[in-house]
Order: structure tokens, then sequence, then C-alpha cells
């Protein structure tokens, strides 16, 4: 019962959280009430017995990126969007755009009620022999990342090296170096 | 509600009430040994040998009027101290304090001595302990003012490169005891080599204990690593703006950071409650824990009225051109040993 209580205060927490993200006008909360959705999600991991999958989404989004995104909002030091500008110079405002995303939207929306549809039918059997616990401990983790997934674990490292690669290319000043 | 649970209430409870006091204590034992070390008593008026001088110092503090700059954001210059000293308790919360006891036989059943026993006891340490960053920099950023938001930067800036080490000498660590849980890691290092030497694993990790610490002196914005709050240059860096009850929860969110890191430096390396046989035998564990712990805070304070504060950048290369990779190497060559030979 009180598991039920709590995964229903997390779950809204996490989508009330998300849902104030997009409305700020000052980006700062946005951060903020960002990391309180992280911080949801990471309470709903532990309540699948993940208890590793949470932690590693504290460390690495709460912990790590948000930092980052502060970091930049802070220097940039844009407290306020001015919402009169955005309005008309903004391409995302356009006619055609807007009507774009709303289609887009509507697509999203059936695909979710199909998806949910779809999941009262399947009966999957929870716990049993390959049970949250079993999956998400750390020895079986490692295992299979670095044996059975060890491809696509390398070629996604080969990925974000090229990414980082590319960002010092791109902010390198043209010229001779002082 | 069972005796075990409510035992374990009472455990929480009183390692909480510990926390609190960690912080009074320390800052006694700050201005004392700092007194002793510049040849002067130290407080001394308030209470025999200086000992309610904290007491006075908090009840000064939440006699102050509280202010609040016109041009600060009121929410979030309201949740930064918060947020410091919510992250600082909740740090200790997978922290084990002790082995086993039965309280001299009081309880049927032994238990664990600890708020909570969790699988990944030193990923939860970290976790929390990365999160305690936004209350500083939150701190810097909401206080509309030039110099908080400089030491807010800083702040942010040391912690983010400090944290690379730190978890990279842990993972060694990890890699030795096969386990990422805090008791599990201490129980491999009961005994002794040859009855001699404790099993503990600064022996056998001695750069890892090194970065450990210099990381955590960091990671706790302390002299010589004190950038956020230089006085030469940012006046108190990001809780210039603070007064009253909201400014004392930022000294006393880094006293208790720095109880977390003395304490499982404790646990990892330094064999935890294990290394006094006799204090075992008679169930007091705990002692030797906190003789240790002890011993690590002293280090922390001889550090800071010893040695002069470095400069920005020299922190920041010092960071990455030599604690980082000091603390990888470590690690590859650990991983390398531990593979080789199975242990």
């Amino acid at each position: 019962m009180s598991e039920t209580i709590i995964f229903y205060l997390l779950s809204g927490l996490a989508i009330v959280a998300s849902a104030l993200v997009i409305g700020q006008r000052n980006p700062m909360y946005s951060v903020m009430l960002l990391i309180a959705s992280f911080g949801a999600l990471a309470g709903l991991y532990i309540q699948l017995d993940a208890p590793f999958v949470a932690v590693a989404q504290i460390i690495i989004y709460a912990g790590a990126i948000m930092v980052l995104f502060l970091f930049v909002v802070m220097l940039l030091n844009a407290p306020q969007e001015d919402a009169a500008e955005w309005d008309q110079l903004h391409p995302f405002r356009q006619r055609g755009v807007a009507r774009f995303g709303a289609m887009l939207a509507a697509l999203l929306i059936v695909q979710l009620g199909w998806a949910l549809l779809k999941m009262t039918e399947l009966d999957v059997p929870v716990g049993g022999e390959t049970s949250a616990a079993t999956v998400s401990s750390v020895r079986e983790l490692g295992r299979v990342l670095f044996d059975r997934h060890a491809f696509a674990f390398e070629a996604t490292s080969i990925l974000i090296l090229v990414a980082m690669v590319g960002a010092v290319v791109l902010a390198r000043r043209e010229g001779p170096q002082s | 509600m069972d005796l075990r649970f409510a035992v374990q209430l009472g455990i929480i409870g009183f390692i909480f009430f510990m926390l609190i006091n960690a912080s009074a204590i320390l800052v006694l034992a700050e201005r004392k040994v700092m007194g002793f070390m510049q040849q002067r008593y130290g407080p001394y008026l308030v209470g025999p040998w200086g000992l309610l001088q904290p007491l006075a110092d908090i009840v000064k503090l939440l006699m102050k009027e509280e202010l609040r700059p016109k041009g600060a954001d009121r929410w979030l210059f309201t949740l930064a101290p918060i947020l410091s000293v919510t992250a600082a308790f909740a740090a200790f919360a997978t922290v084990p304090v002790g082995a086993e006891t039965t309280f001299f036989g009081l309880l049927d059943e032994p238990v664990k001595l600890g708020a909570a026993d969790v699988n990944v006891g030193v990923l939860v340490v970290f976790a929390i302990t990365s999160m305690g960053v936004y209350g500083i920099v939150l701190a810097g950023w909401s206080s509309n003012s030039k110099y908080s938001l400089m030491g807010g930067l800083r702040a942010s800036a040391q912690m983010i490169s400090y944290e690379l080490a730190y978890a990279t000498s842990l993972a060694a660590v990890i890699l030795l005891a096969g386990s990422l849980s805090i008791r599990e890691v201490v129980d491999a290092q009961a005994g002794f080599w040859w009855d001699v030497v404790p099993r503990w694993y600064v022996f056998l990790q001695p750069i890892g204990f090194i970065i450990y610490v210099i990381a955590g002196v960091a990671e706790t914005n302390r002299a010589p690593f004190d950038f956020p709050e230089a006085e030469q240059e940012l006046v108190a860096g990001y809780n210039t703006e603070y007064s009253s009850v909201r400014f004392a929860l930022f000294p006393q969110a880094e006293y208790i950071n720095m109880a977390t890191m003395s304490a499982v430096a404790t646990d990892l390396y330094l064999g935890g409650w294990h290394g006094i046989p006799l204090l075992d035998a008679y169930g007091l564990s705990w002692v030797t824990f906190l003789l240790k712990v002890g011993l690590i805070l002293f280090t922390y304070i001889w550090v800071r009225w010893t040695v002069p504060r470095y400069r920005y950048d020299q922190l920041m290369g010092f960071g990455w051109k030599w604690l980082f990779p000091a603390s990888v190497l470590n690690l590859i060559v650990t991983a390398a040993v531990v593979l080789y030979f199975n242990v």
C-alpha cells in the first residue's frame, strides 16, 4: 500500500516537474526542476529494485550533466527570456512549423495510447528468474556490457570521442595563437 | 512496531544528533588547534576551557537579523542553504560506523551500526556528495552579487574537477574488495598480516589514499583549496550576502561533509572499526572507528593552518594534469594486479 502511494508521489513529481521545465521563463528554474525530475526518476528505479541504476542516474544526470547545464546558464547570465522578440523572430513561431509540431504531438499521443493498450495485453510475470534485482546487479551488468554488447559499447565510446574532438575543433580560435 | 525497528530508528536518530554535534565540536577544535599552532590559547572564556564557545556562536547567529538583498532571487536564495545542509546529512546515510553488535547482550539478534545498509553504498555516498555543489552554486548565483557569483563559479569548476580523481581513487578500493557495499569493504580488511600489520587498504593503496585525501580537501572547499570563499579576493565568496541561520547552515554543511569524508576514508582505507582487538572483544568497535575519524579530522585542521592557499590556475592545473592522471594510473595498475593474481 505504502509502495503504491510512494510510486504515485514520485511519478507525479516527475511529470509535474518535467512539465514545469518547459513553462519556466527563467532558465535557472528550468535546470532545478529538471534535477527534481531526475531525482524522482531515481526514486522510481529504487522501487523497481534497481539501486545501481538509480545511483547511476543521480551521479551522471543530476550530479554531472546538470552541473554543466547550470554552469552554462550562469555564465551566459540570461535571467529572463524576452518573450516579445521571441514571438516574432523565432522560426518555431512560424505558422508552418507550428502546424508540423502539432501534427507530431498528435502522432505521439496516438502512439502512446497504442503502446498503453498493448501493455495490458502482454502478461509479463513480475519477479521470477529474471527479476530486476538479478538484472541490475553490478557484476551482471558489467559482464553483459563488456561481453555481449562489447561492440556497441566501443562504438558508442568512439562516437562520444568524435563529438569531443569536433567540439574542440569548432571552439578553437583561427589564426596565429598568442 | 517491533524492537528491531525501534532500535534502528534509535541508531539513525543518534547518528543524526552526532552529526549536528560534529559541526559544533569541529568549530571548537578548529579554533583551539589554530590557537595552539599560532602560540595562543584560542577561545577560553565561555565555559571551562572554552567548551561552550560553539553554543555562544550559535545563539549569536540565531539572534542576528535575516537579510536578503533586494535583487536576490527569492526562492533559490532560500533553497540554497537548505540544499547544502540536506545533502551533507544525507551523504552519511550509508556510512557504517561499527560492527554488528547486540549492545552488550541487550538484544537477541545483532544489529548493524549505521543508518542504512545498501549494497551500492560507496556509490550512494558519491552521488549525494556530488549533489552538494548545487547549494553553493545556487547561493552564489541567487545572491545577485559579483563576489558571490565568482565564488559559486569557482566552486562548481573545482568540484567537477576533483570529483573525477576522488571517484577514480575509490574505484581502486572497490576493485580490491570486489564489492560496492561499504560494510563488505570494511570486513575485507579485518585481521592482520604476519600478526602485526593490520590488513588495511591504505598499505595496498598508498597513492590512492593520498589522492583521496587531497581530493577530499578540495571537495569540501577547505584550505589550501578554499577558493569559493577566498577572503582576500572575494570578501567571503558564495555566502557573502547571507546572514543569521541561513549563513550558519553553510559552515555546518562544510563540517558535516568533512566528517563524512573522514568516515568514508576510515571505512575504505583504514579498516573501519577493525584494528584494536581488545575493543572488538568488548563490542566497542565504534570507539576504534571514532578514534580513526578523529585522527583524520585533526589532519584536516592541521593542513588548513599549515599550508597556504594555492593560486586558482594552479588548483585547476594540479587537479587535471597531476591528480586525475595519477588516479587513473593507480586504477589501471590495481586492475592489472587484481586480474593477474586473481585476489
